[in-house]
């Protein structure tokens, strides 16, 4: 016998009993369409997370609050640990080579009100005259406000373009007046559409200068003798080559200013290098995960279409005296089986793949996640359904070739 | 020339104390072109004899050579190859794959047929030829399940000859038929002999093993006697006895 006459007399006998080699693929087709569609999320997300990332900008180095030292514990009068605040920016800005543009940001959460419209929980994004260039943000109308107004605190607002709609609908909103909280703000500009990055609606946010958040609607208590306290710097590096030193440079800066040792710093200066870094290592852990759980599931496939072979050498056991009667080899008997617990974890694997793909898809579409289907997986995913076939038909099919034909004949 | 040969051939089960001598020095020999039967009660070893003449299983002692082949050390492997090529099995409960057709029953033996590989076109047309000589040309394509009891039969003996074998194997050929259908197939082996086929047929039935040239009678795993059935005058003469020896 060939390979193809042993092919065609597995697939008789696969598609002889239709119900029970369904069953038996069963494992096989949820352990290979599990195997395309985790690699596909994680795949997927991973993309997400990336365009994300790449999408805040190019070059930044982000300076935070080290939450876990400084704080308002550590407050002591003229520095000594406590933490970031908006002077450090200009002391950045005034004091550092290399650096393109610093931006400050603190939000705050406000009721928004124009005539009738009222807007609950808006953010309003504090920020300085960097941010369209850090953040990669287009002005459609009008314009953003300088560093003068910052500096003078003027109570102008640029709106996000969902927000812009949903206050003015198809009205021009430059020059009218919002109203955030109790406090009247003219708008000067809104910004092009920029949709979701890294989970921040940025369409649906107002941006104000940050002196004016400070002021109106995040006033620190402290701010008097500490100045004002904020979250995160960001710096934009004039290019990749100057990175490294401009970190060096923003360490020591802070250090001194902040009077604290750099191993003990109340601050931390991440790039976005670091973030995609860390990300990844978070995705590749999640995916490894998957890895495994889908491999599980083929073992158990596999231990499936093992324990349907051994049934069906023993009830078969009469038509192996028969072929060995006729002359089948032991060789010829164990290629019969093994060729049928290939065939169906093939055919399982097919299917697999079909309900992997269709799957990913129709996740991709109805969920928020993202899904890829990867290429690799798909081959993964066949060749490892091919090798559980292999593996686990292996000893059903030489426990069949080791019949006596003797005793193989005379079994009912 | 003899097709078989068996020289002083035992069949031993078990070991030391308990062990039971199935066959226990059988000698025999059949020509080209001779049809045998082989017959004793239960117990006789028939079964046995059977089996190592049809290479599947082999003899504990003594020789057994098939044509010019001495079959009583070959491995499973080659005893395949051996039934593959030169011997045609026909059962009592005929045998057949269930959910093959007649045709595709009598293509499986040309399927492991070792070095003369031919086409599957080539394989159908002999199979074909076959089933057409032993009066199925209307039942090629029909599984066991819708033919008679003599029908399946019929393509067992088919399956058997397709290999063109050095001898036809037959164990009770007609045990399971009703005594039409047996004869008929008794009619079909007869002309298998008279085309120059060797037979050795299986049978506790004297009546049946009267239609054969010779009668080889078993007991206790010996040859008891040799029976030269005169179909012309109904008469029998033995001729040989085999002498007890242990």
């Amino acid at each position: 016998m060939n390979l193809r006459e042993f092919i065609g007399l597995a697939w008789e006998s696969i598609s002889g009993n239709k119900l029970r080699s369904l069953l038996t693929m069963l494992g096989i087709i949820i352990g290979v369409a599990s195997v395309i569609i985790m690699i596909g999320i994680s795949a997927g997300t991973e993309a997400a997370i990336e365009e994300q990332i790449t999408g805040l900008g190019s070059n930044l180095v982000y300076i935070n609050q080290n939450f876990s030292r400084g704080g308002p514990a550590a407050f002591q009068p003229g520095g000594g640990g406590g933490g970031l605040v908006y002077d450090d920016a200009f002391a950045i800005a005034d004091n550092i080579s290399g650096v393109e543009a610093v931006v400050v940001e603190q939000p705050s959460s406000e009721t928004v009100k124009v005539g009738n419209v009222n807007l609950d929980g808006v953010t309003i994004l504090g920020s300085t005259a960097d941010f369209p260039s850090v953040r990669d943000m287009e002005i459609v109308q009008g314009r953003y406000f300088t560093q003068q107004e910052v500096d003078r605190k003027q109570k102008v607002a640029v709106l996000g373009s969902g927000l812009a709609q949903e206050l003015f609908g198809d009205e021009n909103p430059i020059g009218q007046t919002v109203t955030v909280d109790t406090t009247k703000l003219t708008v000067i500009g809104t910004f092009e559409e920029r949709g979701l990055v890294s989970g921040i609606d940025f369409d649906s946010q107002l941006y104000a200068p940050i002196t004016v958040v400070f002021q109106k609607f995040t006033p620190a208590q402290f701010a008097r003798f500490l100045g004002d306290r904020v979250r995160q710097i960001i710096v934009e590096v004039e290019s990749p080559e100057v990175l490294e030193g401009t970190i060096e440079q923003i360490n020591l800066l802070l250090a001194r200013l902040h009077d604290v040792n750099l191993d003990a710093a109340d601050f931390s200066v991440t790039t976005q290098q670091d973030i995609i870094q860390t990300q990844e290592a978070t995705t590749e852990a999640f995916r490894s995960l998957l890895a495994w759980v889908a491999g599980v599931s083929l073992i158990v496939g596999g231990i499936g279409i093992m324990n349907i072979m051994l049934v069906s050498v023993s009830e078969r056991t009469r038509e192996i005296g028969i072929r060995q009667s006729i002359g089948a080899a032991p060789n010829d008997i164990r290629w019969q089986f093994l060729t049928e617990a290939v065939v169906l974890s093939l055919v399982g694997g097919v299917l697999g793949v079909i309900v992997g793909v269709g799957g990913s898809m129709i996740f991709g579409a109805v969920s928020d996640m993202q899904t890829v289907v990867v290429a690799s997986s798909i081959i993964l995913a066949f060749t490892s359904a091919a090798a559980v076939g292999i593996f686990f038909g292996f000893y059903p099919a030489n426990r069949a070739s080791q019949l006596d034909p003797i005793e193989a004949l005379r079994h009912e | 020339m003899a097709v078989i040969e068996t020289v002083d051939i035992a069949r031993i089960y078990g070991k030391g104390d308990i062990s039971i001598r199935a066959l226990d020095g059988v000698s025999l020999t059949i020509e080209q072109g001779e049809f045998v039967a082989i017959m004793g009660p239960s117990g006789s070893g028939k079964s046995t004899l059977m089996n190592i003449l049809g290479c599947l299983d082999r003899p504990s002692e003594g020789a057994y050579i098939l044509e010019d082949l001495d079959v009583s050390e070959m491995s499973r492997s080659e005893l395949a190859r051996i039934r593959n090529e030169r011997i045609g099995f026909i059962f009592q409960s005929y045998n057949l794959l269930k959910k093959a057709t007649a045709l595709k029953n009598v293509v499986a033996p040309l399927l492991y047929a070792r070095n003369h590989k031919r086409s599957k076109q080539e394989m159908e047309v002999k199979a074909r030829e076959v089933l057409v000589a032993v009066g199925l040309e209307d039942r090629i394509e029909h599984v066991p399940t819708e033919l008679s009891g003599g029908q399946q039969q019929r393509v067992a003996v088919a399956r058997a000859l397709v290999n063109d074998p050095a001898f036809v194997l037959a164990d009770e050929p007609t045990g399971n038929l009703d005594s039409r259908s047996g004869e008929e197939i008794m009619a079909l082996l007869h002309t298998l002999h008279e085309s120059g086929r060797t037979i050795v047929m299986v049978t506790h039935d004297s009546a049946i093993a009267a239609h054969t040239e010779r009668t080889v009678h078993l007991l206790d795993g010996k040859v008891e006697k040799i029976v030269q059935n005169g179909s012309a005058h109904g008469e029998k003469q033995i001729i040989e006895v085999q002498h007890e020896s242990a």
